[in-house]
């Protein structure tokens, strides 16, 4: 079995520009990387000797609103050979490129990004299913963002019966 | 069935055109059937629908739709503060709440750099391990049910409510118990604590057998799930799969072997592994993991007793004064006040602790931004990513044999949906 290596510089020396910063928190590192290039890094960490992430346990988005880029998705990353962890991030605004999907890589990234494009609106191309998973089909908006309300649906009463239908063009068949 | 593709693209029902690349193309031409499967279909483990693609009895592909039971858990916890939103973690997988709350409380303390007492560590040990024989007696009793053990679900549920009962003593609540806060316990243990669960470790060993041989020795059963449902080590990895659905195809990987948190390292146990990725497998790999959390169990039961000390961390800026301060302290009356309107306002930053759930991987993402509600908090949970995992275990299996493949995996879709 290999030596470990340091996740950060390998991916500072093996991608230079695409790595653009990188975070230490009690000690968990966090490594951003440009959209274009999160495949690359991904099967870097993957397959290269000494890295060894063969785990994708989570996919998951965080809205930073009002700041810009407003949204960081995070990949987190395990490697079961060197038994530590790394939290990928990728920062996104709304009318960005598509984020390409991880599916390629892991299988497993199948439904958490769905769940990222259902709760939080990103989106990704190259991805097999990209439907909404927990919202119905026809939901408007992505619930998880910082600037949609903690939802309370209007009652519809006989008066405002009308107005309240015409959001629901799809209750009735 | 007809539908107008200008009134009816988002529903689903009407236009077969949506599942293009998920089902194969003699769907299109007739050649193989489109059936529904839930989401009420008892053996289904909660509200799942299924669709299914059939030749014959035979499955060619096979797509879960969850979602049923979303709850907004996740949205909801941003507006409260983070320890109002510890009742909201109970609620999402109803089998393991002690298991939600701990993992909730251990990303709470390592973004505050909060330290628990040796005494709530263990406790929190000893409780997280009665849940997770408590899903499994679960899991045990309705996975049974799907493959024509009818009675294992009596006797499982007639054990649970032993745990239960203890869950109602610690907590007072038997299910939704937020006995866990950060820093420590609600509330030290109670006296008859130790009676119940002597209790239980006294009866259970032999019970377990009983079922052991109920389940694994009953020739239907076996035939049933040997060779059912299986999955490789390297594709159990891909898919995400973790808990006993990975061990079972014999991956040793256990977080609380792995990356040990609240004292487990001090806690000797076997991590029970199968060799075939099979029904099977998976199915006695849990059974071996509930004789490992007795284990577990009865050492921790032997340290409590030795280690008397406080329940709970003192450090005033996250945990609030014991009743008896109040009266006493004009300073713990600030606290009081302070914690019980405001809350507390953590540092900034994004942690993730993952702990071992009966199910597997169950993940907490936490990011702060300073202010007393947290900015975003994300479970990854178990079930929803083995479900994923599901088209894979069941292509090309008989319809009957997707019931045993969902018990194997072990969803709990209040899990699965949050």
């Amino acid at each position: 079995m290999s030596q470990p290596l340091d996740p950060k510089q390998t991916l500072i020396d093996t991608f230079g520009d695409a790595i653009e910063g990188s975070e230490e928190f009690r000690g968990e590192l966090t490594v951003i990387v440009k959209a274009e290039k999160i495949i690359e890094v991904a099967q870097h960490l993957r397959d290269a000797e000494g890295l060894k992430y063969n785990l994708l346990s989570d996919i998951t988005a965080v809205d930073y609103y009002p700041a810009e880029p407003r949204f960081g998705l995070c990949y987190h990353l395990y490697s079961m050979v060197f038994n530590r962890r790394l939290r990928l991030k990728v920062l996104w605004s709304d009318g960005d490129a598509p984020v390409p999907s991880m599916t390629q890589l892991w299988p497993s990234a199948n439904w958490e990004e769905r769940e990222a494009y259902d709760m939080m609106g990103i989106v990704f191309s190259g991805h097999p299913d990209m439907r909404r998973i927990f919202m119905p089909d026809d939901w408007q908006g992505h619930p998880q963002r910082k600037d949609y309300p903690l939802g309370y649906e209007t009652v519809q009463f006989s008066f405002n019966y009308d107005e309240i239908a015409k959001h629901k063009p799809f209750a009735k068949k | 069935m007809t539908a107008d593709p200008q009134t009816h693209h988002a529903v689903w029902e009407g236009n077969i055109e949506e599942l293009k690349g998920l089902v194969s193309e003699k769907a299109f031409t007739g050649e193989s059937m489109i059936l529904n499967m839930g989401p009420q279909h008892p053996s289904t483990h909660g509200v799942l629908r299924v669709i299914l693609e059939l030749e014959g009895e035979e499955v060619l592909s096979c797509i879960p739709d969850v979602g049923f039971l979303h709850t907004g858990i996740e949205k909801n916890m941003e507006y409260k503060t983070y320890e109002k939103s510890i009742v909201m973690t109970d609620r999402m997988d109803y089998l393991n709440p002690m298991g939600n709350g701990l993992v909730y409380c251990l990303a709470m303390e390592k973004l505050f750099e909060l330290d628990v007492p040796m005494r709530a560590q263990i406790a929190r040990v000893v409780l997280a391990e009665l849940t997770r024989i408590n899903s499994h007696l679960v899991w045990m009793g309705i996975g049974g049910l799907d493959l024509g053990v009818t009675s294992t679900m009596t006797y499982a549920f007639r054990e649970r409510e032993v745990l239960l009962d203890i869950f109602e003593m610690v907590s007072g609540q038997r299910m939704m118990s937020t006995y866990f806060r950060p820093g420590g316990l609600w509330r030290d243990l109670p006296d008859e604590f130790e009676g119940a669960v002597q209790n239980v470790l006294d009866t259970f060993p032999a019970k377990i057998d009983d079922y052991d041989k109920i389940i694994t020795q009953n020739p239907v059963f076996v035939d049933r799930t040997q060779g059912i449902g299986f999955i490789s080590a390297e594709d159990a990895v891909a898919y995400g799969l973790t808990g006993a659905a990975l061990r079972g195809s014999g991956v040793n990987w256990d977080i609380r072997k792995a990356m040990p948190y609240s004292s487990y390292e001090q806690f000797e146990f076997d991590v029970p592994l199968g060799q075939h990725g099979d029904v099977y497998d998976r199915f006695i790999v849990r059974i071996a993991e509930m004789r490992q959390s007795l284990r577990i169990i009865e050492q921790g039961m032997k340290r409590l007793q030795k280690e008397k000390g406080p329940f709970r961390s003192d450090n005033r800026k996250y945990v609030p004064p014991p009743r008896a301060e109040l009266g006493r302290s004009m300073e713990a009356v600030i606290h009081h006040f302070k914690l019980w309107t405001e809350g507390f306002r953590p540092p900034k930053g994004e942690v993730y602790v993952s702990i071992e759930g009966p199910r597997g991987e169950l993940g907490c993402f936490l990011a702060s931004d300073g202010s007393p509600n947290p900015m975003r908090v994300h479970f990854r949970t178990p079930s929803f990513v083995n479900l994923s995992a599901l088209e894979k275990l069941a292509k090309n299996h008989m319809i009957a044999d997707l019931v045993g493949i969902i018990g194997s995996i072990d969803i709990v879709l209040g899990d699965c949906d949050r």
